[in-house]
């Protein structure tokens, strides 16, 4: 166990290592968000008008939450790509034919993944924050929001790593991140009040673990949260994470037997 | 007086087992063959060459004795250790050079060298002492704090190496490690491996396409045809396996390749009759004498000759001679 743990740390700290190596992949996956939050905070703030559309405070508010977990999604997309490359560098041949414990093969990327949102959901809550967003769930309701961002992205991740396990090519990565992350948005509260949406999306959103994670934090960043709404959809997140998770353990048996 | 095992009785009792062991493996990837009843043994402390062209099935059997896949049949031991049943144990006594380098590019040489120390459970002080020792070794130690990325193809190839014997392994796996190497870097690498099994008393399998390389680095090898060993013994002693000379005439028309082997064949004495392309070839027991009869009897059938030589047995005739093609066509007959 203590070994599995140091494993999974050794290649945690090298993906870490390479994302601070490379800043320009930190900053081009930060300024997407920054956009969103910007731009489309200012496009569509006349929205909280419309009726039906429940917030207290201004659009930017209602947004914030919904960009870390857009963010979240969009980088986590991309995570089987780590797979692919150390696939075609014989990276993963090397780490094989060594013995490093297969789970921390598995749980270093998610772990990875789970400091890189954290370090992007801070600097998003900043940047909302000075551009005039506010969060009376105040310090308990950043942190839960952030782990709905986790659970969210570790679910992803796993999905998009099991892609990769079992397809091998760049293009099944790119096409889970390109074509699966905009309507799991869009379906979902993330950026517009579901209740002022069709009734077919009112529908799909509550199958949608995007709209979980993005209605939780939305919750819990209010005044007086009620804790119920919270947990039984960060109770599903988890659930989804870890199914999926296994699904991609299984990814990896599979890849390892058709060597 | 109490005795303890000492040096003389560990070195006896690793000479009785071989370093590494394959009896009968096979493996298929759907409609492909790789690997056909495969067997090998690898004397401790040598270096067993593992010789034929790409998609012969060399780097299924490195595939399989590095526990990164399964044989469909068949059984191996790797430093007398069951390579099905014991993977883990396996994965802790081999170092592996695999041909698609290895190397994280992002990352220092001397962050690589110290992440495969890590994992395989060395600390602190003696991770920091290896890992200088090693960048030493291979004259690394000015480069090692720079991303790999940076490195050429010799240093990279270097780095790899180092990698594969960060933990001291009792055995070492080099898949093709001098393709794609200049000559220099590769006669570098060449000095490099006979170290490492003199000094070091390592055991080392090494597969390559390079006739050459064999012949200067093996104190054994097996040539490896479709999934199968057709031939195996020291680089002399298969060498000696073929009596007499090769004559080897490169024809200057490749319209005239059959009416070639049908004369040589009207040659007194001439035997093992290959023809392709522009190449035909002959054994005969001494080739100057023989070579008079060879051309009159291609001129006699009408053949262009554009030249002709004789050869001492090398081990492109070996190859010839037990895959029935020749090396470089069945090199390029796999590539293409």
């Amino acid at each position: 166990m203590t070994t599995m743990v140091s494993h999974s740390g050794y290649l945690t700290v090298r993906a870490v290592r390479a994302l601070v190596r490379q800043p320009v992949f930190l900053i081009i996956t930060l300024m997407q968000p920054i956009i969103w939050l910007l731009l489309f905070g200012q496009l569509f703030s006349k929205v909280v008008e419309i009726p039906g559309f429940e917030s207290t405070g201004s659009y930017l508010d209602y947004l914030t939450p919904g960009v870390v977990v857009m963010t979240a999604l969009f980088s986590s997309g991309w995570s089987g790509m780590g797979f692919i490359l150390d696939m075609e560098r014989g990276v993963m041949d090397r780490l094989l034919s060594s013995p490093v414990r297969r789970g921390a093969m598995i749980s270093g990327p998610l772990a990875y993944q789970a400091v890189t949102t954290v370090i992007q959901s801070v600097v998003i809550f900043v940047v909302g924050w000075l551009a005039g967003a506010r969060f009376p769930g105040g310090l308990v309701g950043i942190v839960v929001t952030i782990v709905a961002a986790i659970l969210l992205a570790s679910a992803l991740a796993s999905f998009s790593n099991a892609l990769a396990l079992l397809l091998r090519s760049q293009e099944s990565v790119i096409g889970v991140a390109q074509l699966l992350v905009l309507p799991l948005v869009f379906l979902s509260s993330a950026v517009m009040d579901i209740r002022v949406a069709p009734e077919w999306i009112q529908t799909v959103s509550t199958y949608n673990p995007v709209d979980w994670a993005a209605t939780a934090s939305r919750i819990v960043l209010s005044a007086d949260p009620d804790w119920y709404e919270v947990l039984w959809r960060l109770g599903g997140l988890l659930a989804v994470a870890v199914v999926v998770g296994w699904l991609a353990t299984r990814a990896f048996r599979t890849y390892q037997r058709a060597a | 007086m109490s005795v303890q095992p000492g040096p003389a009785t560990a070195l006896s009792m690793s000479s009785a087992t071989p370093a590494i062991e394959a009896v009968e493996l096979s493996k298929r990837y759907g409609e492909v063959q790789a690997l056909d009843g495969l067997s090998i043994a690898v004397a401790p402390g040598t270096v067993f060459g593992l010789l034929g062209p790409n998609g012969a099935g060399k780097s299924t059997a490195v595939k399989i004795l590095t526990t990164l896949a399964r044989p469909d049949s068949g059984s191996a031991t790797v430093a007398g250790i069951d390579v099905l049943r014991r993977p883990d144990a396996v994965r802790r006594a081999i170092g592996v050079v695999t041909q698609r380098s290895g190397v994280d590019p992002v990352a220092t040489g001397r962050e690589n060298l110290q992440l495969i120390g890590r994992i395989h459970g060395m600390r602190g002080g003696e991770i920091k002492a290896r890992t200088a020792e090693l960048l030493d070794r291979f004259e690394l130690t000015e480069h090692a704090d720079r991303p790999a990325r940076t490195y050429s193809g010799g240093m990279q190839r270097k780095l790899d190496v180092a990698m594969g014997l960060i933990h001291r392994p009792q055995v070492l796996f080099l898949d093709e490690p001098t393709t794609g190497l200049d000559p220099e870097a590769r006669s570098q690498m060449w000095q490099e491996i006979s170290r490492l099994t003199g000094a070091e008393g390592l055991s080392i399998l090494l597969t390559t396409h390079y006739l050459e390389e064999a012949d200067q680095l093996a104190a054994e090898l097996a040539i490896v045809d479709r999934g199968r060993i057709v031939a195996a013994g020291t680089p002399e002693q298969l060498k000696a396996g073929l009596r007499g000379d090769a004559i080897v005439v490169e024809l200057a028309d490749e319209v005239a390749t059959a009416k070639a082997a049908t004369a040589l064949r009207a040659v007194p004495g001439a035997r093992e009759i290959t023809a392709d392309g522009h190449t035909a070839r002959a054994r005969v027991d001494a080739g100057a004498s023989a070579l008079p009869a060879v051309l009159a009897g291609l001129e006699q059938a009408g053949v262009l000759v554009a030249s002709a030589t004789v050869a001492r047995p090398s081990l492109d005739d070996v190859y010839l001679r037990h895959a029935g093609r020749a090396f470089a066509a069945a090199h390029e007959q796999e590539v293409a």
